[in-house]
């Protein structure tokens, strides 16, 4: 089993039940491939930083998927040929989010042990100075 | 750390994202992202920003994935 984020934009002509619809629809796509939804994030309208078919703003929706590559493949075919879609990209997340809790737990260890690793680690020294970057 | 002695020029380069301790880059954050997109839209070189290279990967590919999705313009003026 794989951990999926699935992040679509619909067209802003949608109501608010024809998205309820058709989150309820892809809920039901995801179930019938043996997969699991673990969370829906319904963003609401948000504006586009650039125009997608002459529409300034859309409703992102952002699902947490649990399953297999068959499941994002048929997720993504159905997201092509709904008209009312206009951006979709699903991220593979479980490894991401693996690497991410491994790094919290070593550096959890590091500063536990010796909380000065001298500057062989420049990287784990910084946080006692940290400045923001540099602003252009 | 040792003091510095003399006092350079540069100001010392530290990852934001080292410092801050984040581990993972989310495209989603587009809030985030927008402070390494100057006015014109291009991705800022770790050069200006400081960031570390593994972060700046991270970085770039989080904006790329943010421009598909709008939250970020590919060209703004």
């Amino acid at each position: 089993m794989r951990t999926y984020e699935v992040v679509f934009v619909a067209a802003p002509t949608l109501s608010n039940e024809e998205l309820e619809a058709f989150i309820n629809h892809t809920q039901t796509v995801v179930e019938g491939k043996n997969g699991k939804v673990i969370k829906v994030d319904n963003w609401g309208k948000k504006s586009l930083a650039y125009k997608i078919k002459r529409y300034r703003d859309g409703y992102y929706v952002v699902l947490t998927l649990e399953g297999d590559g068959a499941m994002i493949a048929e997720l993504e075919r159905r997201f092509r040929v709904t008209d009312h879609v206009m951006r979709f990209i699903s991220v593979r997340i479980d490894e991401d989010m693996k690497r991410s809790e491994k790094l919290k737990v070593m550096r959890q260890r590091k500063s536990a042990s010796k909380p000065q690793p001298a500057a062989s680690r420049p990287e784990i020294n910084v946080n006692a100075e940290a400045h923001p970057p540099t602003e252009p | 750390m040792p003091a510095p002695k003399r006092f350079a020029i540069r100001r010392k380069r530290i990852c934001k994202f080292c410092a801050e301790k984040i581990t993972y880059i989310d495209y989603k954050d587009g809030k985030l992202l927008s402070h390494f997109i100057p006015e014109r839209g291009k991705i800022l070189p770790r050069r200006i920003s400081g960031v570390c290279s593994t972060h700046q990967r991270q970085l770039s590919e989080a904006i790329k994935r943010a421009r598909h999705l709008a939250i970020l313009p590919f060209v703004a003026d």
